[in-house]
């Protein structure tokens, strides 16, 4: 509990189910043993949501562990968070098609600091002993179905790793290995662990660097958390290893590029603003492939996967993007006769 | 394959120029342009070697595909660049520039030829295989060399003027 800062955060007395429920703004989070409750106020009328708790619970996990990441984070078709960097939507229907006909689409937006010691208080409570919110489904099990057992602090509480150059340079972030408890997942036991020859000339030996990234994403604990492993300016390489189903539907406020190392993963593509399907989008090794600033996506992984995910950080992208100043997708840019798509 | 196999109970499916089956697109309401969807291997497979061929990109900043075959002119970048060796072996060499402003300005993105050997002192080498990802640090020259026949190199690095860019020629549309 001595990293938990609850500073301002709204939450009562357990349930009977042990759980405790929270508050933020008009916006009220309660669960029981199978499910995770959202309220709202929109127009005046008192709106409800519910959610699988381990589903909720893994989408709460990559928000919280991504810091409300880039764009929109939707944990359903119904509930999710925006990000606007320093502030934070939660959403309430406002992709959802009726929801927006209705009228009945709200958002409100907080403090993201405050917003984040919500979430985070959310976590610690609603996570049981033994259940893993960062897992794969066959690593951690059902601890999350029933009464209130326990925390799990250790699993929530991990850190996304973001190198400032390369990992394993002098001061930057260290390489993983069995000594510092990142053992070769069970998925990826037939990786190979060679790392690169590195013959540096006397002077230079911080300055000669290389490592066998495949080996350090075999040793990845978690599934759908892009790590960074390169950086060029705001070019930034992601890779992470993903299993099963990627908890969010993510819609970036900024064209992302994936790149497949391993396996396959299948994609979901929706209208970001709408959630109509548009694509299915299915990578195999060696596969790259846009994901334009328009839609929303949801990956499947039936086995453990190697996927570089490939992010433009520059802070200016989402206010370009919102102004229609860049294009929303690779075929307006990179085919000259493609309609340019109005923002 | 089968080797691994004894290890655990998955296998990991690597992809390499002999043996990569692309993926696909369905279409539901999209244009598949919109995706720029294509394959290292198979760019790889038809590029000229060292070829800068680019697959994504994101306003300057690229992710270049590299034939690996026999050895490379020497290049170097007034920044930070990033080589993932995706199959193949690949040795780099590094030079460190005794004046590395005359041979690509500080304004200057994207990596650029050299016109002539590097003056500069010698840095090293690295010996690279699949998987393996090797600095390439601002300011210092490289060349690369493969060793065991063709491999591929991802680049990590802005749009130069050496990269080329066949969108029509290498993506699903």
């Amino acid at each position: 509990m001595s990293q938990l800062s609850t500073a301002g955060v709204q939450a009562t007395a357990p349930n009977e189910a042990g759980y405790r429920s929270f508050t933020l703004g008009s916006f009220t989070f309660s669960r029981d043993e199978y499910f995770a409750h959202v309220e709202w106020l929109s127009k005046g009328t008192k709106l409800s949501h519910t959610m699988s708790a381990d589903v909720f619970l893994r989408a709460l996990m990559r928000d919280v562990a991504w810091g409300f990441f880039y764009g929109t984070v939707n944990f359903d078709d119904v509930f999710g968070t925006r990000n606007r960097y320093g502030q934070v939507e939660f959403l309430a229907g406002c992709h959802h098609p009726t929801y927006k006909s209705q009228g009945l689409d709200h958002f409100e937006s907080f403090d993201s600091d405050l917003a984040m010691r919500t979430c985070k208080a959310i976590l610690h409570d609603w996570t049981n002993t033994g259940y893993d919110p960062f897992a794969a489904p066959m690593e951690t099990g059902l601890a999350w179905i029933g009464k209130k057992v326990g925390h799990n602090m250790a699993a929530i509480n991990r850190r996304r790793e973001v190198c400032r150059r390369m990992p394993g340079l002098p001061g930057d972030v260290p390489l993983r290995t069995d000594h510092n408890r990142y053992p070769v997942n069970r998925a990826f036991l037939d990786v190979p662990q060679d790392e690169p020859e590195i013959h540096a000339a006397p002077g230079f030996e911080g300055e000669v660097h290389a490592f066998n990234l495949f080996a350090y994403l075999s040793r990845s604990d978690v599934t759908w958390n892009p790590s960074v492993s390169s950086v060029c300016k705001h070019s930034l390489f992601c890779p992470t290893s993903e299993e099963y189903i990627l908890p969010v539907k993510h819609a970036n406020d900024r064209v992302e590029w994936f790149l497949q190392l391993s396996d396959q993963i299948e994609w979901q593509i929706e209208d970001a603003v709408t959630g109509l399907p548009r694509a299915k989008v299915v990578m195999r090794p060696g596969d790259v492939a846009a994901m334009p600033a328009d839609i929303r996506h949801q990956g499947f992984a039936r086995k453990r996967a190697m996927l570089l995910v490939w992010e433009n950080a520059d802070p200016e992208l989402p206010r370009l993007h919102a102004q229609g100043a860049l294009p929303a997708t690779p075929a307006e840019e990179f085919w000259a006769e493609s309609p340019r798509k109005e923002p | 394959m089968t080797e691994q196999r004894r290890v655990g109970e998955f296998t990991t499916v690597f992809g390499s120029l002999a043996s990569h089956v692309k993926g696909d697109i369905e279409i539901i309401n999209d244009d598949p342009r919109n995706y720029a969807f294509s394959n290292v291997f198979d760019v790889a497979a038809r590029s000229a070697p060292y070829e800068k061929v680019v697959v994504a990109k994101n306003r300057q900043y690229v992710i270049e595909t590299l034939r690996a075959e026999g050895v490379s002119d020497w290049f170097s970048a007034a920044h930070d660049e990033f080589a993932l060796v995706m199959d193949g072996r690949v040795e780099i060499d590094l030079v460190k520039l005794d004046f590395p402003a005359t041979v690509v300005a500080p304004d200057v993105e994207g990596s650029v030829r050299l016109t002539s050997p590097p003056v500069g002192r010698n840095m090293g080498f690295m010996r690279l295989g699949r998987g393996h990802q090797a600095l390439l640090p601002q300011r210092a020259a490289y060349r690369f060399r493969a060793t065991t026949g063709v491999g591929v190199i991802v680049l990590q690095t802005i749009l130069g003027r050496h990269s080329v860019q066949k969108w029509p020629a290498i993506c699903r549309s």
